[in-house]
């Protein structure tokens, strides 16, 4: 059977992280009750230069680092976000652009709330499967809005990774996918609007468990696999306790989701989120290991994949750019008032 | 003036039921209730629901027509009649109900209560509750029901000693009770330091002395006493049936630890039913606050005014204690879905004295009595039942 799948990876996170009890002391709460009911401790930060666009081209050249593949055997570049610098133009050309894929190229933004990342990897897996393009580049990044005292925003941070999709070299084959789809409105952001609302509690049970929980089980279904028959698995995390929580609903255990678990420590990435925990495993994964993922977008849907990592992972060069725990240690604490200045809070002419 | 009783009890789930309509849970609490008395649709005469605010937390008024339409009932041409009077709307469509009955004008009632709340977030429920306070002197100066309490409270403590271990006493006991109802939105036991330790709402009221926000409906099928035994084995009947109101702004009371609606209603009730609180055995009352029980009980007479904080500590209001009080759990861990609740509390008691409370049952409970109130006192409805 042919072999189709990821052929590089790479990760871009802000190097800026503010803590849970800074932003809880803002507000008057109290940070440890806050801490350990979200599950998070601190979260990334993009600074005043950083953006969607900037996470994207960063991610993109790291893969292409980690490989030897021409830019110019793109065919394909889709990229997920519910922060795409402009409302009318697109991100994907300014990576496209800035990796030197251009101009022979099929792009377009994506946007499904968290998911449209994993929603990228699929259109790519697609056109490499129907022969339409030698490699896709795939990516899932934000740099998430939250309101300036509601609860997001202690949990939205920024961050992002970028798959190439083909069917040569593949370290991680993509035996499975299948999607979860219901109208479920329990996050939003409307047109012209700052930032987005939600629906408090209805965001858990109606909306991300059961998305989670029914995409994941129909893709055991449809793979006849079984949670232990994994190795590594990730879900979705909008706060470090919701993909723990679904972990267990399953059947998984914490020992299979910790290292694609990064919401504790750099907050919830949005698009980025479940691919810079699929970019996690990846640093670390040996041949023959089994990968479950799920992905999860407000709205509501869910993303599932079955993956097994090759031979080939050995010949990628992983250390030519940084892995995820490398771009989580390189760090620099700031207060909220230079969040505010960071993050377009503050007022000034 | 013909006597009463209730035949058939029917209740859904409280909670926040994300994947149930309006419509979907009046139509599962009714028919669970016509289920229950054995009743065809064609022999009822009325039906009474009650709802404090479809308008506003669904977008729907004219919710009678609609409970007896999407119950099924539309080509029977029923009278339906929906019933207002904020949180004790429910109560008080049983009182109406219970009214057409006994004048002998209807046989067979329906009585239903509904609140339908979780579609809309926390910020408009408040304010949709709110707007059972005085809009001029109370609401647009920002006062909700939560601050409201919260004086009460203060002022209890005050005048009574009253400390903040026995306001948390009244949220750990009824969450112990809910935990034994399998209908309650709650079904877990909480400690004394977990309320104590909750975030704060408004001082000295924290988050779990606070009734929260639901979804449910209740109902009940009323008919003469003298047919009752034709339906049911254990029929349950209205012996009193007590209704008063008061200003609608805490402020311009004498007293605020006093809820005078309570003391009316209950006088009414008691006379009515001859009895005293002495005799009652089991009790339903309006905990939307942990304060509101502590003062619901001193206005019931169950205890003396200012000692209601006691009422735990000396085993008066426990499940086992002389007076148990909110065995179903009460709004703060059933649940409380505003129009349902003076409903729900009755539903609770039928099961009592029914003998059907399972593990929550009060032995030999023969009489007992539901304490619904609107507001923060603005009225009250109050009804003593007997086992027949």
């Amino acid at each position: 059977m042919e072999q189709i799948g990821i052929v590089s990876y790479g990760a871009d996170i802000p190097r800026y992280r503010i803590k849970v009890e800074e932003i809880a002391s803002v507000w008057g709460k109290n940070g440890e009750d806050i801490k350990r009911g979200l599950g998070i401790n601190e979260k990334s930060v993009p600074s005043l230069d950083q953006d969607t666009a900037t996470i994207s081209v960063e991610a993109a050249r790291a893969a292409l680092k980690r490989c030897n593949i021409d830019p110019k055997n793109i065919g394909a570049i889709y990229i997920g976000s519910e922060s795409h610098p402009y409302a009318v133009k697109p991100t994907g050309t300014i990576v496209g652009e800035a990796i030197g894929a251009t101009p022979n190229l099929m792009v377009a933004d994506y946007e499904f709330a968290c998911k449209a990342g994993t929603a990228a990897i699929q259109t790519c897996n697609g056109l490499v499967k129907a022969g339409m393009i030698e490699y896709g580049l795939a990516i899932g990044a934000d740099t998430a809005q939250a309101a300036p005292g509601d609860a997001l925003e202690y949990s939205a941070a920024a961050g992002g990774a970028a798959f190439i999709i083909g069917k040569k070299d593949v370290i991680a084959t993509i035996n499975h996918t299948y999607s979860y789809t219901t109208d479920t409105p329990d996050f939003w952001r409307r047109e012209g609007r700052k930032y987005p609302a939600h629906g408090g509690r209805f965001t858990g049970a109606p909306a991300y468990f059961k998305h989670i929980t029914n995409c994941s089980k129909n893709l055991m279904k449809i793979a006849g696999t079984k949670p232990e028959d994994y190795n590594y698995a990730i879900f979705h995390q909008p706060n470090g306790k919701f993909p723990v929580t679904a972990a267990k609903m399953l059947g998984f255990s914490y020992d299979q989701i910790k290292q694609g678990l990064l919401c504790p420590i750099i907050g919830n990435t949005y698009s980025g989120s479940s691919l810079l925990g699929l970019a996690s495993v990846l640093d670390v994964a040996k041949p023959g290991d089994k990968i479950f993922l799920t992905s999860y977008g407000s709205g509501a849907g869910s993303d599932s994949f079955d993956i097994t990592v090759t031979d080939k992972i050995n010949d990628l060069s992983r250390k030519n750019a940084p892995s995820v725990a490398q771009l989580i240690e390189n760090k620099e604490y700031i207060n909220y008032g230079t969040y505010a200045k960071f993050r377009d809070i503050l007022y000034w002419e | 003036m013909r006597d009463v009783a209730i035949i058939g009890i029917g209740i859904t789930k409280f909670g926040e039921l994300w994947d149930k309509s309006f419509r979907q849970l009046i139509a599962e609490a009714g028919s669970k209730a016509i289920i229950d008395a054995g009743i065809e649709g064609k022999e009822i005469d009325a039906i009474y629901v009650g709802s404090m605010s479809a308008g506003r937390f669904i977008g729907q008024e004219h919710v009678g027509a609609l409970v007896a339409d999407s119950s099924g009932f539309a080509h029977l041409h029923i009278p339906a009649i929906r019933v207002e009077s904020a949180c004790a709307s429910g109560g008080l469509a049983l009182r109406q109900g219970y009214l057409s009955v006994a004048s002998g004008m209807n046989d067979i009632v329906v009585v239903g209560g509904i609140e339908k709340m979780s579609d809309v977030g926390g910020t408009a429920a408040t304010e949709t509750l709110a707007t059972a306070a005085d809009q001029e002197w109370e609401a647009f100066f920002g006062a909700t029901f939560p601050g409201i309490y919260a004086m009460i409270a203060t002022k209890h403590m005050h005048d009574y000693g009253t400390t903040r271990e026995q306001l948390a006493q009244v949220a750990v006991k009824n969450h112990a009770n809910g935990a034994l109802n399998p209908n309650a939105q709650f079904r877990r036991e909480i400690s004394l330091d977990t309320v104590i330790k909750a975030p704060p709402v408004a001082q000295p009221l924290g988050l779990l002395d606070c009734s929260p926000v639901s979804d449910g409906a209740a109902s009940l099928i009323l008919c003469p006493a003298e047919k009752a035994k034709k339906y049911t084995d254990k029929p349950v009947k209205i012996i009193g049936s007590g209704q008063a109101s008061d200003t609608l702004a805490l402020h311009a009371r004498d007293s605020i630890c006093t809820f005078n609606s309570t003391v009316y209603a209950a006088r009414m009730a008691y006379k009515q039913a001859k009895k005293t609180p002495k005799d009652i055995d089991v009790a339903e009352v309006h905990d939307c606050f942990t304060i509101a029980e502590i003062i619901a009980i001193e206005d019931l007479g169950f205890v003396e005014k200012g000692e209601g904080g006691k009422a735990i500590d000396n085993n008066i209001t426990t499940l086992d204690g002389s007076l148990p009080v909110n065995t179903s759990g009460g709004l703060k861990a059933k649940g409380h879905p505003v129009g349902a609740t003076g409903v729900a509390q009755v539903v609770e008691i039928v099961t009592q004295l029914r003998g059907e409370a399972e593990k929550r049952q009060v032995k030999d409970a023969t009489i007992g009595l539901a304490h619904n109130v609107g507001g923060c006192g603005a009225s009250c409805i109050v009804h003593i039942l007997e086992a027949m």
